[in-house]
Parts: structure tokens; C-alpha cells; sequence
């Protein structure tokens, strides 16, 4: 496999051909914001925040489904970037009801993270206050659509990772919303086998443990990752 | 004879045609819209007219497609006439008697449209040559017509390389909206390593006031199919999908005819005209999702999957179907294939303008006069269409704008009719080609209403994948709302410029990167719409915030 120098950020950075530019920033320790992004499940390129400006191409690239080219310059941090950042985050808070106050994942969510940020300490859009619900059917889990992003990391680990393929989406635009089997109670879920890997893998706290309260919904990403790792690279030790 | 077809029996099976043909021949349009108006009893009344009077022997009464002057439909076309051809407009079942006199050279006092009239002469017919003349639900027509020859030869006198090649002398490009150069398309694909390759041909048009896709497989299903066949030769294609909205139940029934009739005569499947070439066609019907026009959403869609799009690249032509390499194509633009093929690259490089070639189909609606499908060649002047071919607005009004491109486009004022018909020349003014929707808007038109329509259409459709589409344009439309509503002020006027800069820049896919155009084109052209609708600043505001 070649390997393949490029310059992100004005910094020369080797990656071998095949890697995302946003795996190749990563490894050079700079962070590009993501929030569909979930280590070990593929990419979808759905919420836009990791996209980067490239020498010689007029389009805005997302990071974590663009590879790494020879001889590319790629700007990951520019006051246009991060305006739009910005934009799309505040677009994000206003479209669901976005509560931290009494959210179980405040202080662990990682919109409420990338908000603050970037210095979002309003939003000037209208709050759409939707009326969405909450699905409690399922005895270990719950989901809370009024936090729900729709970054579909549920959906990707579901059919992925576990295989059970019982989330989804339903609906179209701003109507979306994640779903089981065939839009039905979890809790009534055929396919569901109660991995827990889809409450893992949710950034906000939309996916949630039954019984916890404000701030408790801390999640283990690594386990998500370990699993892929040991599956698909024969790679199980982990080192601390 | 299935799959023993000969170019020999082709010439057989049109001449057979050839002596089954009437001395007269009463044109029926069955297209969606004068179906819509009766045109299956306007036929039924005249065949049985024709019957009743026992001129079965001299007069044919056929089913055709669209003629095009759909705003004077339900439409009858006679021919065999000694003079020329007579067009009745706006027939009712009621009126086969007086068309029978007619027939006769009799007094019939009907209303008849004038062959002259710009809306027909100002017309280049090359994808819509059969539009209206041959009966779409009968192969031999489509034989007679010359059908099925331009695959005969191009399977068995030239090279798949040489097919591209002429296709991409020709100039001919994407007729999707973007225009993209086909013959660039079709050699990536061509190209491209696979085991497998496939080709889809587009026919999800959505756009609000456009209908020259439905029309054309409507009213001449072989001439896509044919074009498709040539494509699959040229890129190594065995299989080729058909997307077809379901809103199109009259074209996917004769669709479906025209594949079942193909097939019957060995011009689809294996071994077509006795060489190794295999083609099948099946027909996949979306459900309803504008998106689905776009070309990554298209193809989940096909393999049955949630229309969503995915980032490109890789394009459909590196990895497409199934991964596989996959040429996709419009509607219109597999219906130029044929003619290319039959006059030559040079021929057609020679209709249009430097850059865009060939002709395009429009359906010219709204506040026009006459209203239809047109087929134009590129180069022709906006106001030559609108205010010659179109009749210019209802009533004595007067033009304000032209709609192109649908949600994707924009509206270009009137001061610029004078602008030339090509890719190059509308995406300077800030609108698209797009695939021919032309809708007219006269001075009672609100641009700012306009705008807001686009905008719902487009929040509406958004598959809400990505955030910037679906959620911003769910506000770029309430604050469209609040301008309307008077309760705006020019701050909310610099969000929506806003707003519009990020869906443009950070959306997905090509339904949110150009959602903002109606509403940049209309800021840009009639920005005074808008600021008449203002309120001042409120005062005391907390000027430091910004906000």
C-alpha cells in the first residue's frame, strides 16, 4: 500500500492511501468537528461539520469521506469554516427541543460540546419547538426524538456492528425520525435484540438507559470501536 | 422470430406497415394531459363514427402521442388531406361528426389551430420527431419510423470506442439540468473496471411545471429504449433500469408495452440482431420523493433502499449499482441518442451554440398565452420562446419573469429575454438550464411569493440527511414567511443571505446546494420586492450583540 503525503493545515502530513483526510488529521493530532463520524462504522458525510477546504476544488469536501491524495492541501480551520460550523450547529438547536437543563446526557452530549466550542452562547434562529414524543416501550432503553440529531450513528451501528438492522428512518426533511421495524413501539421490536450498541453510539441524549436522570448518560464509545477492531482487524488489545 | 432479428425484417416489418395505412389519418392525442380532457372518448367517438359512416377502408383513427400545443387540447390531427394538414383544437367527443365532414372536405366548423402559428414553425423536432405522429403503443409504428435501425447499425458496423466517440462529437450534454458532456459520461463508464455494468435512465422529473420527460415516454417509449440499447453497447452495459415516477402511471403502461413488444421481436434481450449483445430494460417506479431525481439517491432507491443521497465521489460512473460501474442518464437525453446516430455527431454539432448543442425540449407554462411543449435549438432567445412562440402574457399583461430550473433555478427578469438559450448564458443569470420547465410569470406576480413557494417545495422534498438542507430550509422558509407577513426587518433579510450562502456551500447533494437559488435570484433581480415588504429596525437594541 503507498503511502501518500499531503499538507493539512500547512502541516506535512504522511497517511496511508485509502485513509479519510479526517483519520489523517486525527493521527497528526488535529481534530476536525464531527458529529455523524462514529469510529468504526461507515461514514455517512450527513451533518457537514467536518467539511474542509481543498487546493483546486471550489466544493467544500466532508473530511471523513474525502481520502488523502497525493500532493493535497487541505485547510480544516478557516473563519468561513467555522462560521458555517457555527450555522449548522445553531440550525441543529433550533430544529428539536434541546433542553441541557434537564437532559440525562447533559455535561456527555457531544452537540451541547461542540456548542459551547464554538462559542454559541444563543441561537438567532427560531426555536421550532416540534412536538415530538417519547418511545419508553422498550424495558432497558429509551428514546427521546426531541433530542434526536438524526445523525443516524443508531441506524449505521444497528445494521453494521450488530446486524439486527431494527432502527431506521422514517419520514422525509425536517419530519425524519428514527425509527423500529417498521415504525413500531421498541419495546414490540421482533428484531431487537437489546445490544445497547445504538444507545452507545448516540451523541446527544436522545438514546438513553431507562432509569437515568439528568447528567447520568455517560457512554463508552471504545467498546463500539473494540468490538469493529476484533471483528474486521483481528485487533483485541487495547492499550490504556 | 424472437431473437433472430435481422436488419432486413425491420425493412419488412415497415413496409407491412406502410400498406396498412389509410388514405386519411385522424391523429389522436393520448398524452396525460388530453386524457385528462377525454381524449380516450374523443378516439372511441371517432372510431365509431368512422364506422358507423364505413369508411374503415379509407380512414385511420390513431392513438398518438403529445403534439405539443397542450393548451389547446384535447387535439385531433387530420392528414391526407390535399392542402395540408389540419390541427382541431380543443375537441370534445361530441365533435367526431363535424371531424368526419372534415374528412370530407365538407363544411365541419370546427376550431382549427394555424400550422403557421410561431409556437409550430419556430420548432426544431429532433427528440420529439415522433411526438404526435406515431402510435406509442405499437412497435411497427416505431419501425416504420425508422426505429430499431440506428441499434441495427451501430451493433453491426461500429466499435463501442467509436459509439462514444460520436456521441461525444456531437457535443451532446446532460439534459438533467446540470449538463454535464455525455460523451465524457459514457467513456468514464466505458472505461471503468468492472464485472458488471449497468445502465438508468431518469425519469423521476419533478421540477413544478415540467412534463417534456413524461411526454417523451409518453409518446415515443421506443426512442429511449433504443437510445438506452446503444448506450449499454457503448459502455458494456447488460441490464439497464428505467426510473419512472409513479405519478406517471400512463407512461409506465406504455413503457411497459414497449419493453413486452422489444422483447417479442428479439430487440431486447440476448443475442439482439444476432450478435452477442444483451440488453434487458426493467422499470423501476419511485414513490414519490423529489430527491430520488438525484442521481446517489436515484440508485439506492433502485437497489431498495431509503432514497437518501451519499457524497460523491465516487460518481455512479466509478461506483454505481451495486457498486458497479453505472451510466446515468435523463430522460431527454437517451431520446437524442438515436437521431445523432442516424444524421451524424456533425449534423447535430451544427444545431445550437458553441457550448450547447443540439435542441431542448421545454414546457413552456404559467402566464403565457400558449401554453406546451416546445423543442427548440439551443441559442434561440428567451424572448423569441415567451413572447413569439409563447404569445407573451395572458391578457395584455406583461411579462415580469422567466422561471428555469425549477427549484434549482431561478427567476431571470424580463430586461434580459434577450438572453441566448444555452447552459452558459442562464447560469450566468443565476438560474439553470435545468431539464425545460419554463414557467412565465406576468407583473400581478409577487417574486417574493415566488420565492417562498420554491422554498416550501424544497423543505418539503429535502430527504433530511444532512443538516444544512433540512433545517435550513425550514427557516430560509419562516423567514420568508416573516418578510411576507410584513414583520421583518433588514437584519432578517442578511440571515436569509446568510442561510443561503451555507445551504449552497455545506449541503449534500445538488437539491440543497441550489435550494437557495430561487430566492438569490429573486434578492438579486427584484431586491426592492423585498425591502418593500420591510419594517424599520426596532430602536433601544442592544446594538453590541450583533444580533
Amino acid at each position: 500500500m503507498a503511502a501518500k503525503t499531503l499538507k493539512i493545515d500547512g502541516r506535512q502530513v504522511s497517511a496511508a492511501e485509502d485513509t479519510t483526510v479526517l483519520d489523517a488529521a486525527a493521527e497528526a493530532g488535529i481534530r476536525i468537528p464531527t458529529l455523524c463520524h462514529l469510529e468504526g462504522v461507515y461514514d455517512a458525510g450527513a451533518c457537514r461539520l467536518c467539511l474542509v477546504e481543498v487546493a483546486g476544488t471550489a466544493k467544500l469536501l466532508p473530511a471523513c469521506t474525502t481520502l488523502v491524495a497525493e500532493g493535497m492541501e487541505v485547510v480544516t480551520q478557516s473563519d468561513r469554516l467555522r462560521r458555517y460550523r457555527r450555522m449548522t450547529l445553531e440550525l441543529l438547536l433550533a430544529e428539536r427541543n434541546h433542553v441541557c437543563a434537564v437532559c440525562v446526557a447533559n455535561g456527555h452530549c457531544e452537540l451541547q460540546s461542540l456548542a459551547s466550542e464554538h462559542g454559541i452562547d444563543h441561537v438567532r434562529y427560531d426555536y421550532r419547538f416540534p412536538r415530538w414524543g417519547v418511545d419508553a416501550t422498550h424495558p432497558r432503553f429509551g428514546l427521546d426524538h426531541n433530542r434526536c440529531i438524526l445523525c443516524t450513528r443508531c441506524v449505521r451501528v444497528c445494521w453494521h456492528i450488530e446486524g439486527a438492522g431494527t432502527k431506521n428512518v422514517a419520514g422525509r426533511g425536517a419530519k425524519s425520525f428514527i425509527i423500529d421495524d417498521l415504525n413500531q413501539p421498541w419495546g414490540d421490536s421482533e428484531s431487537c435484540t437489546s445490544c445497547g450498541k445504538c444507545v452507545l453510539a448516540c451523541p446527544t441524549g436522545a438514546l438513553f438507559d431507562r432509569g437515568s436522570t439528568v447528567g447520568e448518560m455517560e457512554r463508552d464509545r471504545t467498546k463500539l470501536e473494540f468490538i469493529v477492531n476484533a471483528r474486521e482487524k483481528k485487533q483485541w488489545i487495547v492499550s490504556e | 422470430m424472437e431473437g433472430t432479428m435481422q436488419g432486413d425484417d425491420l425493412a419488412a416489418i415497415a413496409e407491412k406497415h406502410q400498406g396498412s395505412r389509410r388514405k386519411y389519418c385522424l391523429r389522436t392525442c393520448m398524452s396525460a394531459g388530453c386524457m385528462s380532457s377525454r381524449a380516450d372518448a374523443i378516439k372511441k367517438g371517432l372510431d365509431a363514427e368512422v364506422k358507423a359512416q364505413g369508411l374503415e377502408g379509407e380512414v385511420e383513427v390513431r392513438r398518438v402521442g403529445c403534439m405539443g400545443f397542450c393548451g389547446l387540447g384535447p387535439l385531433v390531427g387530420l392528414d391526407g388531406m390535399k392542402e395540408r394538414e389540419i390541427l382541431f383544437e380543443h375537441v370534445t367527443p361530441e365533435d367526431a361528426p363535424a371531424i368526419i365532414r372534415a374528412v370530407q372536405a365538407k363544411d365541419h366548423g370546427l376550431q382549427v389551430a394555424d400550422p403557421d402559428h410561431p409556437f409550430f414553425s419556430k420548432q426544431m423536432r429532433v427528440v420529439r420527431a415522433n411526438g404526435g405522429i406515431i402510435d406509442p403503443e405499437r412497435i411497427e409504428d416505431y419501425v416504420a419510423a425508422n426505429g430499431y435501425r440506428a441499434l441495427y447499425h451501430v451493433l453491426t458496423d461500429i466499435r463501442p470506442a467509436e459509439v462514444v466517440e460520436e456521441i461525444t462529437r456531437s457535443g451532446l450534454r446532460g439534459r438533467g439540468g446540470a449538463g454535464f458532456p455525455t460523451g465524457l459520461k459514457w467513456g468514464t463508464v466505458a472505461k471503468s473496471p468492472g464485472a458488471r455494468k449497468f445502465v438508468v435512465c431518469n425519469g423521476d422529473e419533478g421540477d413544478p411545471g415540467a412534463y417534456m420527460d413524461r411526454s417523451i415516454l409518453e409518446s415515443d417509449p421506443h426512442l429511449v429504449l433504443e437510445g438506452m440499447a446503444i448506450a449499454a453497447y457503448a459502455v458494456g452495459a447488460d441490464q439497464g433500469f428505467l426510473y419512472v415516477r409513479a405519478e406517471y402511471p400512463l407512461a409506465i403502461s406504455r413503457l411497459q408495452t414497449a419493453i413486452r413488444q422489444a422483447k417479442q421481436l428479439g430487440l431486447l434481450g440476448g443475442g439482439i440482431f444476432e450478435t452477442p449483445f444483451t440488453f434487458n430494460v426493467d422499470i423501476r417506479i419511485g414513490a414519490g420523493a423529489f430527491v430520488c431525481g438525484e442521481e446517489t439517491a436515484l440508485m439506492a432507491s433502485v437497489e431498495g433502499r431509503r432514497g437518501t443521497p451519499r457524497p460523491r465521489p465516487p460518481f455512479p460512473a466509478e461506483r454505481g449499482l451495486w457498486g458497479c460501474p453505472t451510466l446515468i442518464n435523463n430522460v431527454e437525453t437517451f431520446a437524442n441518442i438515436v437521431p445523432i446516430i442516424n444524421r451524424g455527431a456533425a449534423w447535430y454539432a451544427g444545431i445550437g451554440t458553441e457550448r450547447s448543442k443540439g435542441t431542448k425540449v421545454f414546457a413552456l407554462t404559467g402566464k403565457v398565452q400558449n401554453n406546451g411543449l416546445i423543442e427548440v435549438p439551443m441559442g434561440i432567445t428567451l424572448r423569441q420562446i415567451v413572447e413569439e412562440m409563447g404569445g407573451g402574457a395572458i391578457g395584455g399583461a406583461k411579462v415580469k419573469a422567466v422561471q428555469t430550473g425549477g427549484p434549482s433555478g431561478g427567476c431571470i427578469p424580463a430586461e434580459y429575454l434577450d438572453t441566448s438559450v444555452d447552459y452558459e448564458s442562464l447560469t450566468k443569470l443565476g438560474s439553470i438550464m435545468g431539464s425545460g420547465g419554463m414557467v412565465v410569470m406576468d407583473d400581478s406576480t409577487n417574486m417574493v411569493e415566488i420565492a417562498r413557494f420554491y422554498m416550501d417545495f424544497c423543505r418539503d422534498e429535502s430527504c433530511g440527511k444532512c443538516i444544512p438542507c433540512r433545517a435550513g430550509t425550514v427557516q430560509m422558509f419562516e423567514l420568508l414567511e416573516k418578510i411576507l407577513s410584513r414583520k421583518a426587518t433588514a437584519r432578517d433579510i442578511a440571515m436569509l443571505e446568510e442561510l443561503c450562502d451555507l445551504v449552497k456551500h455545506t449541503s449534500l447533494c445538488g437539491l440543497g446546494q441550489t435550494a437557495p437559488n430561487p430566492v438569490l435570484s429573486t434578492l438579486r433581480f427584484f431586491r426592492n420586492e423585498y425591502t418593500e415588504l420591510l419594517q424599520p429596525e426596532p430602536a433601544g437594541e442592544c446594538a453590541a450583540s450583533g444580533q
